[in-house]
């Protein structure tokens, strides 16, 4: 495939140039155990010791409150676990319906295992009832997890608020906030926020790294236990190109962080804005103002989402959907279902989601390619007279 | 992302015969929007009785729009009594093979087509063959005569199975034991154990076939089913048996070993020691 218009940066993003430089050295060279007594190991330890700080900055918390980790998947299952082994005589958990699978199918087995688990609803805009969090939070609840902003329709949670009412009930809050770092400016120091997740290749890092912020004080037990690394908080030899790379995209996000909020919105919302104009019978899906600035999510009514796709990627554009189809499931997005977006539209969902290197020329190219595809597959819908 | 096949690909992105035939001699729907997919078939008679012109509009993935369109070329020219025997594996088979968790698009194609057949039965004040039986799968809607069906015509083992074939079981997954159940009925029968199974004196030809039918379906399709593969028993003649490979086995490089070393070695376990296994010869 020739050309390739990547819309789809809450799937996975392009590793930074920038970040692959920082990794070379610590494949070819630098390979030393950071743990090891000899010099060659050991200055590896320094370039970790930098990452976090870089990481920290980003995050606007103190670098000893980062522990590394495999990724997103990893950090939230040790933040859910990792605190419910710390407090043994709570046994119940407040999530909501809206999670990312790493939260919801671990808080789900939790239950299987006999937790007790509240799932919060949600609005048509994605919202959750902040009185119906306060009812639900109570002395046996151990934890609670909400994510920053949604993956498939970037919902953004008022996690500050969200965090506050968690303390003030005496229950630790963790965060997935995946798709919210490097998009929106965190002060951790500030906030209530107890654990947050964040994942390495959703903001220009590779796969297979992540993070973990643990408030300094918070009771939390290792998930996974072996060496000392990580102060005994995450056992393993650390994965020291991918922790450098990480590094190295904290380091840019926040220098690009205005740029998020700036030119990639101003691009979002330019295809928004064409795509409402030009096709019919599309919606957004959402809430249009408390969003991520890289994403937007519309459904075509009366058509399905995996022949959107397949029709896009005939033009080298990637975008991803909630249908059914696209899953292997026989349902639309759980996301979808929890918003009570008819299912007639949920099946038509499209996400697009931009990053930094998308152009206007690529959106104005979409833009003009999506009516028609759009249109096509209306003539061979039943639905449409 | 799925993986389809250059066929399914074509037929979806130049897909033919699509539209509505205006005054059709036969109409069917099947599915909803509610369900992820829908098929609309129109079909019109020509004056030798066999079916002149055929449509489609679907709501759906890929494949549906595929299973459709190739659906409407195949049963242009037939007569109404040869499409009714038109099955979704006939429709599979001449894709060249969907995803088995696509296998409900060819389904949903069958049973607009029986549909349309029903309404042309209808209008001609003929009975009308309607498909009875009751609800089992109350999300999708879907009975216990068209899970028995696809069980049949698609020789299936698994709950999961169904559930790709006609996405019973696939919402709330609460009528999962039902199904189970269905597949007892239909299948089991079949696959009952002949009584000498203990032991292999000097079995009739009748017993040795029932026999080799039964390990191939209790002993070695499970096997290659969890590597996506299948194994159909074609022929017996004395001690050779003849089998053809499904799904994956059939382009797979490794089929010649399977063959011996699983196919034939259950055999030779379970039947009899001078059991000789080939694949059938294709085209």
């Amino acid at each position: 495939m020739s050309q390739i218009i990547y819309f789809d940066n809450n799937a996975t993003t392009k590793v930074a140039d920038e970040v692959v430089d920082a990794m070379l050295p610590f494949f070819k060279d630098l390979y030393g155990n950071p743990s090891s007594m000899h010099t060659f190991g050991g200055q590896v330890e320094k370039h970790i010791r930098h990452s976090r700080e870089s990481l920290a900055a980003l995050l606007g918390c103190d670098s000893s409150e980062i522990i590394f980790t495999s990724g997103g998947t990893e950090s939230d299952n040790a933040a859910i676990k990792g605190v419910l082994a710390a407090y043994p005589e709570k046994k119940k958990i407040v999530t909501t319906r809206v999670e990312h699978p790493a939260v919801l199918a671990t808080c789900r087995e939790l239950q299987a295992a006999g937790f007790s688990l509240v799932e919060l609803g949600v609005d048509k805009y994605g919202q959750i009832n902040l009185d119906e969090l306060a009812a639900e939070v109570d002395e046996h609840t151990a934890i609670v997890s909400i994510m920053y902003a949604n993956n498939e329709t970037g919902v953004i949670f008022p996690i500050d608020k969200i965090a506050e009412i968690v303390k003030s009930k005496g229950a630790i809050f963790h965060t997935d906030a995946v798709q919210a770092v490097g998009k929106i400016p965190l002060n951790l120091d500030k906030s209530s926020i107890d654990l947050l997740s964040l994942s390495g290749h959703k903001l220009h890092a590779p796969k297979g790294i992540g993070a973990l912020y643990i408030k300094k004080g918070t009771r939390i037990l290792p998930f996974i236990v072996g060496g000392h690394q990580e102060k005994n908080r995450r056992a393993g030899t650390e994965n020291v190109p991918a922790i450098a790379g990480l590094g190295k995209a904290g380091e840019i996000a926040s220098k690009e962080i205005r740029n998020e909020n700036t030119k990639v919105k101003k691009l979002r919302d330019k295809l928004e804005t064409a795509i409402l104009k030009t096709c019919k019978d599309a919606m957004l899906n959402g809430d249009k103002i408390n969003r991520l600035p890289n994403t937007t999510n519309i459904s075509f009514e009366f058509i399905e989402g995996e022949a959107i796709l397949l029709l896009l990627n005939q033009f080298g554009i990637c975008a991803s959907s909630g249908s059914a189809c696209t899953s292997g499931s026989l349902e639309p997005s759980h996301v979808m279902r929890a918003m009570g977006v008819p299912f007639t539209a949920a099946h038509g969902s499209i996400r697009f989601s931009l990053s930094r290197y998308n152009t206007e020329a690529e959106v104005d190219f979409v833009a003009e390619k999506l009516p028609a595809i759009v249109n096509r597959l209306r003539e061979l819908s039943p639905f449409v007279k | 992302m799925w993986d389809y096949n250059e066929k399914v690909m074509e037929y979806f992105l130049h897909p033919v015969n699509a539209g509505e035939i205006e005054n059709p001699d036969g109409i069917g729907e099947e599915g909803s929007l509610a369900c992820g997919d829908a098929l609309k078939l129109t079909f019109k008679l020509g004056k030798d009785g066999r079916i002149a012109d055929a449509k489609f509009k679907t709501f759906g993935c890929a494949s549906a729009i595929a299973s459709a369109s190739i659906m409407t070329e195949m049963i242009k020219g037939l007569t109404i009594e040869q499409a009714e025997k038109v099955t979704n594996k006939d429709i599979v088979d001449k894709l060249g093979g969907l995803p088995e968790q696509k296998m409900h698009c060819s389904v949903m194609g069958m049973e607009a087509l029986q549909k349309a057949i029903a309404n042309y039965h209808g209008s001609k004040g003929k009975q009308t063959k309607k498909i009875e039986g009751k609800i089992v799968c109350t999300c999708f809607g879907v009975t216990d005569k068209e899970i028995e069906k696809v069980v049949l015509e698609n020789s299936l083992d698994t709950v999961e199975q169904v559930t790709n074939y006609c996405k019973a079981g696939g919402g709330c997954g609460s009528c999962r034991g039902e199904i189970e159940q269905i597949i007892e009925k239909v299948r089991g029968k079949k696959t009952k154990q002949p009584e000498s199974l203990s032991h292999p004196k000097k079995l009739t030809n009748i017993q040795k076939i029932e026999l080799i039918q039964h390990t191939i379906n209790e002993q070695i399709r499970p096997l290659l089913k969890s590597h996506g593969g299948d194994v159909e028993l074609v022929d017996v003649e004395g001690s050779k048996v003849i089998v053809a490979f499904r799904g994956m086995c059939s382009h797979c490089r490794t089929a010649e070993f399977t063959l011996k070393d699983v196919v034939e070695a259950r055999l030779k376990e379970f039947v009899s020691t001078d059991i000789i296994v080939e694949e059938q010869n294709i085209g």
